[in-house]
């Protein structure tokens, strides 16, 4: 029987098996951040332990700064307390960080990417659950807790069960006006929040193949919002051409690479297949991001709303979702910042402003994509609209900042999860595409994108 | 800790995720302290921190080391302030269906243990449970067994642990002091490691 990527990759990095079911398995790439990382540190301290690799780790502050404003001092205590605490870690224990306002600075999961940091087959963590982004480079990338991050520090090491495997193949073409967060907005729909607890999924077929780096991670960065515990996507061209843009591989590790793929005959625990024509533009109804249905569906179309979950929405069995109002959108967060994401927010705007009711933030992924949407002239569309155009950060995908959406006010958001409270006490989240965002924005009202693509 | 015997707090909700556990704008600490005061804090008070009556957590014994949770537990973000709020509140054990596994990671490394037990397993002890409030179960880490045995209901199962993660928690000993003393190991990996 034929062995799968991420057997592969996993045996790779397996220094030895400790019981029947754990394995010790060593980590290439170690990302942290000013949130997941202070208590880690402390921890060390206390044990009197040093950092094992400090070469294999990369520091970055994003979930807690603000977004306006980045070359003045934070103005909360306590997040500012954060961001120079981790400054202090990285200078005590020789550990490189992209801090506020450097060039390099954005959300974990952009930066490491466009930086050449992240390489197909790495094993990679991280402190943040989101860190499956990274396997749209054919690489094991899963978030870890604070323990975790305490061991990675001291030993390059953790401690984990083997992986189960799972097979997602979506084929065929997808129509306009759908991308790659519909794709992963279906399969959740379909799978359930819990359809791959205990997997690490392979994305594979036509859909996929066919998507730049870019739409790969945005479909990779929510495999945990259906419980996997990381996806990733085979290595072929279009990954290596990224990485090589970014950084200087060597002919003989591209070689390599070239060998990581699933067998023809691999056996996978599970295998589902979709067809990409079922997939329409999708919005979430509910405080999960199972909850999504086709945009032109009402929310009964989906079975899997609590009437807890719809009453804190204050949407009913039989509302359609098109033409809901919406009183806040949201473009940004590491599952749709980047470049791309920008530009098919700007294809829709161009040309037409915002609803007046409605507050519009665009959050680049970085500070790079930033620079790049300056250089295109995106931003100058995006204000022309009446949106703000913001500094790099996780923002209102989680509202640590000052980015918070007000209780029961709804918003249309790029980011990733839809719970209670999440983009603020009592904030309502909609989950959807770039596209569906900008469209909605437009109107004031729940749109489809495909109403102002030619 | 070997035994438990305890008590039970129930939240029949499925899909409780991170969040809801501890909300973000409680994350802005720089130590594992005092999370417990902010465990379900958005469940437990309103917008103006006043304690919401409907919430049924406070209605069980403050004591109980118990939690009896719906399917799928613990799901959504790897903060491990949601285990570091748990333990503080005082819970011990966390029973469900179903737990997201990097929570189900958090939970271990902080001495609480997750135990999965079958649906109809778990439906029985909400039911029961959301009732008998001063009814004890018995936890034997050591056996890996979880015993009812009270008026109208009697269970005796044994729950999977991995022998390693339970020799951890018998012991106390942490993951980081095991991978510490494999350093040797570990450098030796390093020197054939090509990626």
């Amino acid at each position: 029987m034929g062995k799968t990527i991420i057997d592969k990759i996993w045996d790779l990095h397996c220094v030895k098996s400790v019981t029947d079911e754990v394995d010790m398995l060593y980590i290439d790439r170690h990302f942290i951040h000013e949130v997941t990382s202070p208590q880690a540190f402390t921890g060390l301290r206390e044990k009197n332990l040093s950092v094992l690799r400090p070469d294999r780790i990369t520091a970055v502050a994003d979930h807690n700064v603000p977004t306006r404003n980045q070359h003045l001092p934070i103005e909360n205590e306590l997040s500012k307390k954060q961001v120079d605490t981790l400054v202090e870690n990285c200078q005590e224990h020789s550990i490189e960080l992209f801090g506020v306002g450097h060039e390099k600075n954005g959300i974990v999961h952009v930066i490491g990417p466009e930086n050449g940091l992240t390489q197909p087959g790495m094993t990679i963590v991280c402190g943040d659950s989101h860190t499956s982004t990274h396997g749209a480079f054919g690489a094991i990338a899963f978030g870890i807790g604070t323990s975790q991050v305490e061991q990675v520090l001291a030993s390059q090491c953790l401690l984990l069960s083997r992986p189960k495997t799972m097979r997602i193949e979506v084929n065929g073409d997808l129509g306009k006006g759908v991308g790659a967060k519909d794709v992963v907005l279906y399969i959740i729909s379909q799978l359930g929040t819990e359809g791959a607890t205990g997997h690490f999924i392979e994305f594979s077929g036509s859909v996929f193949r066919n998507f730049s780096m870019e739409e790969r991670m945005t479909v990779c960065n929510m495999s945990i919002e259906m419980g996997a515990r990381g996806g990733l996507i085979g290595i072929d061209e279009t990954t290596i051409r990224y990485v090589t843009e970014r950084a200087t591989i060597s002919e003989e590790k591209i070689a390599f690479w070239n060998t990581l793929h699933s067998d023809d005959n691999a056996s996978f625990n599970r295998s589902v297949e979709f067809q990409a024509k079922e997939i329409q533009p999708m919005v979430t109804t509910g405080t999960s991001p199972d909850t999504g249905v086709g945009i032109s569906k009402s929310v009964s179309a989906s079975n899997r709303n609590s009437e807890k979950g719809l009453n804190y929405m204050g949407l009913g069995n039989d509302q359609q979702m098109i033409g809901t109002n919406i009183d806040y959108v949201f473009i940004g967060s590491c599952t749709n910042g980047r470049i791309e994401d920008l530009r098919a927010v700007a294809e829709i705007v161009r040309g037409y402003t915002k609803h007046e009711d409605v507050t519009v933030w665009v959050v680049p992924g970085s500070n790079k994509v930033k620079e790049q949407a300056i250089k295109e002239g995106l931003d100058k569309v995006f204000l022309a609209a009446g949106f703000e155009f913001r500094e790099p950060g996780c923002s209102a995908c989680l509202a640590m900042n000052d980015d918070k959406i007000p209780s029961g006010a709804v918003c249309i958001s790029t980011s990733n999860r839809n719970f209670e409270g999440r983009q603020g006490d009592g904030a309502r989240t909609i989950l959807a595409s770039p596209m569906t965002a900008a469209a909605s924005a437009i109107n004031g009202k729940i749109t489809d994108p495909r109403t102002y693509l030619n | 800790m070997e035994k438990i015997i305890s008590t039970a707090i129930v939240l029949e909700i499925d899909n409780i995720d991170t969040d809801q556990i501890i909300p973000a704008k409680f994350l802005k600490s720089t130590n594992k302290e005092g999370f417990g005061e902010w465990l379900f804090y958005n469940w437990r008070y309103d917008e103006n921190d006043n304690p919401k009556p409907d919430f049924p957590f406070l209605q069980f014994q403050r004591d109980s080391k118990i939690l009896i949770a719906g399917n799928n537990f613990g799901c959504g973000s790897s903060r491990e302030h949601a285990a570091w709020a748990i333990a503080d509140y005082g819970i011990e054990v966390v029973i469900s269906s179903q737990f997201a596994d990097i929570f189900k990671g958090n939970a271990l490394n902080n001495g609480i243990l997750p135990i999965t037990v079958s649906e109809s397993c778990l439906k029985a002890l909400l039911k029961y449970f959301e009732r008998e409030k001063t009814c004890a179960i018995e936890i034997d880490i050591e056996a890996q067994s979880m015993k009812v045995d009270a008026k109208d209901i009697y269970i005796n199962i044994r729950f999977d642990i991995d022998p390693l993660k339970k020799k951890f928690i018998l012991t106390g000993m942490s993951e980081i002091e095991y991978l510490v003393q494999q350093k040797e190991e570990i450098i030796n990996f390093e020197k054939t490691h090509v990626l």
